[in-house]
């Protein structure tokens, strides 16, 4: 493998220190003579008709500048997610409706001179609703008689899918590769189970936040908190009815994402008043917003279907899918379909069915969440796969590390099925789950841990162990595209300006590396700006654990060509041919002569000298295949069998994401992603009640992990090299977040002998499954 | 209503309205290290150390700071000498997103200020009112760590 200078070190983030020193860096933190501040009404109902709005006494309260509802905006037809164009997901949205579609859907909003003019004037609306039945149950959606969410007659998608909306029904689709039924014949044993997953919100600590403007040249400025800057600038200009040349979006540090800013949530209504009012308004999110009127990851129900044979042959899967769009159907179908097109290529098996189907509720709606679908496609397979081992009598790391894909195989999903639809054959060309598995089980102690808790001990706390496996395609192949543009300084350094959205993960400082490798230079030397869809070329935004992947490849390429032109100045000043030239240090160096020339004496020649020009390149990247990033988790836990509680004690992480361009920083995402996964996995849980009302939209009623709550988490990065990645490297943002659910089931089983197919694992859920397990062996 | 309290060493004047919050003065007065996460106190990104005591100053009246000592980030270190935990947490990697590192690194530097050598729990419990989503707590743990070994030996004296 090739030695690197920058790749693969760990140097410091480049905003890292702005950031510890507390600099102003993010959305909300400028000043703006005039601001105004806008607030949004919120729906109180699940589902109702609005007879009429009245907001002659909001408008006449001094200090309020506009009052915006379905009455005096153009109703536009899109959707909010935030991805390329055409959009995979259903047009069912408009800015302001004259129907409410669930507890904290839009009905109107304000731009006033202060927070509290705002508020006021929100009460002073008055709202006639007709009340509508609502349903929430997924399962009953669509049952005849079902009230009918979306009965507008404009909803539609812009490309080729099943869509039913008189019926709810989001998004169809099925596939079958091999013969399942046939797979069912040849296995000796067949498993069916149901599972379920829950509600999850990002919790990113930074809300969504814009900030609209009009520039001195009267172009309309948004600086927002956004993972898609130029989605959000299209999406806007559409809403908005302007052309796209007007806007200009900036997107400052952003306060993490995870996929909830992977959405235009905000930036119309704030665009708009700024419109109305040619004054610069500020929207930003309450934690209490956050909750209620922005998205969640897609709730599901799984019914799944595996056979084995006795020699650990997997021979069938079949998932039948029902995803819970909630209201609006975005990010609802690509969702659903990563619970196969990028969770099934896992396994080894030729005989796969998959049914799915998104239906619209009356709740909140999904949207895109870290891990997207795949997810919610590894939890029920996970704990399949630890329950056939359990069967056939297999050890759980020997069934996995039989039953997962390994370098140079491919698996049918590929071809049939994307994210989007369309699929992409691809064989794996790197992949180290197999010592992933190995090394993670070693660190982890797995075989001795398995024979330890095979004695429990006396008292109520039981122990046990668990694991899976997990993969996470990167980027939607054949769709997602970045750019970045380079140009050399006096000096020698760069300014290199990409389209790349880092939201926290420290995509910007891993692009410098990957650009610093290819000219040789100090990461120092390089001067990131991300994201202004006016100064930086296009790039899809930071998704689908893209960025390292495909906005890496688009710096090498940038980097490449400017070597290129370094190398054509260098030969002239050299008066040697450029094929015995080499770029080294900061210098390009002559193989024959041994002549050398300093990178800072080529940009002034090329600036200053003789038939001056500007070293510099654009390049692009599309995504061809989506690389393939895997992991192996093992997790140790202790359940309280009085209380439920359950507690983990130890996580190991061993992960494969090619190349770590910095390992401290993919760490990092590993830890993240892991504990956020654990937090999802035993606290984190929407309450609604009867009328779709959330209950809990706090951080002291929703809980999410603190310092105090976290077990002892080690990650492995055990390193492949991905030939169609940049020096290597594949993806990493999403993998890890999808092994908590399984390995923590899994493990609550061996320790109690219950398995748990319903998220998350409360005390309550644990409770009552080990009262039903008493029952069951009394009788 | 107006007050007079020490921000990061310098006496200052604060104008405000009665019901309005340290945090809203703070921010006003261009303290954006100061952030907003959730206003109920919960998620610890408004922290401040308020006498010597880190606190959300969501929860906090700006009348009560009346002749208090406030220090924010923006009065603990600088671009050319960052406080020994301002630089832990730059080297460990402690930083993703960076919207909970000012909180944190505050409530850090108060544990620290009292106990110089914190056990592994005394620190977790030091940021227990501190949410962070990006990083797992793993390496922001590690940083206050390292940056309590700096003190500890004598090196990276406080500024």
């Amino acid at each position: 493998m090739r030695k690197f200078k920058v790749v693969g070190k760990s140097v410091p983030k480049v905003d890292a220190l702005p950031l510890a020193l507390g600099k102003p860096l993010f959305a909300d933190d400028i000043e703006l003579r005039g601001m105004l501040h806008a607030k949004i009404l919120w729906s109180p109902h699940a589902h109702a008709r609005i007879k009429n709005i009245d907001t002659r006494k909001a408008e006449s309260l001094p200090g309020v500048h506009a009052v915006l509802c379905y009455k005096n905006v153009p109703r536009v037809i899109h959707t909010s997610a935030g991805q390329n164009w055409p959009e995979p997901s259903p047009y069912d949205i408009v800015m302001f409706d004259n129907k409410v579609r669930h507890v904290g859907d839009r009905v109107a909003a304000v731009a006033a001179e202060t927070e509290e003019i705002a508020e006021k004037a929100l009460g002073l609306i008055k709202v006639e609703y007709k009340p509508l039945p609502a349903v929430f149950d997924p399962e009953r959606a669509m049952d005849k008689g079902a009230p009918v969410i979306h009965d507008e007659p404009d909803c539609k998608y812009l490309i080729p899918v099943s869509y039913n909306p008189k019926h709810n029904h989001c998004a169809h689709i099925d596939l079958e590769v091999g013969d399942f039924e046939q797979g069912v014949k040849e296995a000796d044993f067949v498993i069916e189970h149901k599972f379920k997953t829950h509600h999850e919100q990002h919790c990113s600590l930074e809300p969504h936040t814009c900030i609209c403007y009009f520039d001195p040249a009267g172009r309309l400025v948004i600086r927002t908190s956004t993972q898609v800057p130029f989605h959000v600038r299209r999406i806007v200009a559409q809403c908005l009815q302007v052309p796209e040349r007007m806007i200009r979006v900036i997107k400052p540090r952003i306060g993490g994402g995870f996929g909830g800013k992977q959405e235009m949530l905000v930036d119309d209504v704030c665009a708009m008043l700024a419109m109305r009012t040619k004054r610069p308004v500020r929207l930003v999110y309450t934690r209490r917003e956050e909750f209620t009127s922005a998205r969640v990851r897609h709730p599901m129900v799984v019914w799944a279907k595996t056979g084995v044979r006795k020699d650990g042959t997997l021979t069938a899967i079949q998932l039948r899918v029902l995803s819970n769009a909630g209201a609006y159907g975005s990010h609802a179908m690509t969702v659903m379909n990563n619970t196969c097109a990028k969770a099934l290529p896992l396994f080894r098996c030729e005989n796969i069915k998959w049914i799915a189907d998104a239906v619209y509720t009356n709740l909140i709606p999904g949207g895109a969440y870290r891990g997207y679908g795949v997810t919610q496609g590894i939890f029920p397979m996970g704990v399949m796969m630890d329950e056939m081992a359990e069967t056939i009598g297999m050890d759980q790391v020997d069934f996995w590390k039989m039953n997962t894909i390994k370098k140079g195989e491919t698996s049918p999903i590929f071809k049939v099925l994307s994210e989007t639809g369309r699929g992409v054959e691809m064989i794996v060309e790197s992949c180290s789950l197999p010592e992933c598995i190995d090394r993670g089980a070693e660190i982890f102690g797995w075989r001795k841990k398995r024979e330890r808790y095979k004695n429990q001990p006396d008292g109520p706390v039981k122990y046990g162990v668990g694991m899976s496996c997990m993969v996470q395609g990167g980027t939607v192949p054949l769709i997602d595209m970045a750019s970045a543009f380079a140009k050399m300084n006096d000096d020698g350094s760069f300014n290199l300006l990409i389209g790349a959205t880092d939201l926290g993960t420290g995509a910007d400082t891993v692009l410098a590396q990957i650009f610093a490798e290819t000219l040789d230079i100090p990461v120092e030397d390089v001067i990131v700006y991300p994201s202004d869809t006016d100064i930086t070329p296009f790039d899809k935004g930071a998704y689908a654990s893209g960025t390292t992947y495909l906005s890496g490849m688009a710096v090498l390429k940038t980097a490449e060509k400017i070597k290129e032109q370094i190398l054509d100045v260098a030969a002239e000043i050299l008066g040697e041919a450029k094929k015995n030239l080499q770029i080294e240090n900061k210098a390009v160096i002559s193989s024959k002569s041994g002549k050398r020339v300093e990178f800072g004496q080529i940009v002034k020649h090329a600036l200053y000298s003789k038939d001056q020009f500007q070293i510099a390149a654009m390049a692009s990247e599309f995504s061809r295949l989506p690389p393939q990033s895997f992991a192996a988790h093992f997790v140790e836990v202790a359940v309280d069998t009085e209380t439920g509680q359950v507690k983990v004690l130890s996580y190991v992480a061993a992960v494969d994401c090619g190349t770590a361009v910095n390992p401290k920083l993919a760490e990092g995402q590993a830890e993240g992603a892991v504990l956020n996964g654990i937090s999802y996995a035993l606290t984190e849980e929407f309450f609604f009640d009867d009328k779709g009302r959330m209950l809990n939209p706090s951080f002291s009623d929703y809980k999410i992990f603190s310092a105090p709550d976290i077990p002892k988490i080690t990650t492995i990065l055990v390193p492949s090299y991905e030939p169609s990645g940049p020096y290597g490297a594949k993806t990493l943002g999403e993998v890890n977040i999808n092994g908590p659910l399984p390995a923590i089931s899994n493990a609550i089983y061996n320790a109690v002998g219950i398995r748990l197919r319903d998220t998350p694992f409360t005390p309550e859920r644990v409770l009552r499954s080990l009262k039903e397990k008493g029952q069951t062996t009394r009788r | 209503m107006e007050i007079t309290c020490k921000i990061n060493n310098v006496e200052k004047r604060l104008v405000f309205e009665p019901h309005e919050r340290l945090l809203d003065a703070l921010r006003r007065e261009g303290y954006f290290g100061v952030k907003d996460g959730c206003s109920t106190g919960d998620c610890g990104t408004c922290t401040v150390i308020v006498n010597g005591k880190a606190i959300k100053s969501c929860l906090m009246f700006a009348a009560q700071a009346k002749n208090k000592e406030i220090v924010t980030i923006e009065g603990i270190g600088t671009d050319e000498n960052p406080q020994p935990l301002q630089r832990a947490f730059v080297e460990t990697g402690a930083i993703q997103c960076g919207f909970c590192t000012p909180g944190m690194i505050l409530s850090a530097k108060a544990l620290l200020d009292k106990n110089p050598n914190p056990t592994e729990d005394e620190i977790k419990e030091a940021i227990d009112g501190n949410l962070c989503r990006c990083t797992g707590y793993v390496k922001i743990i590690e940083a206050i760590k390292l940056a309590a070994r700096g003190r500890g030996k004598g090196e990276n004296e406080e500024i």
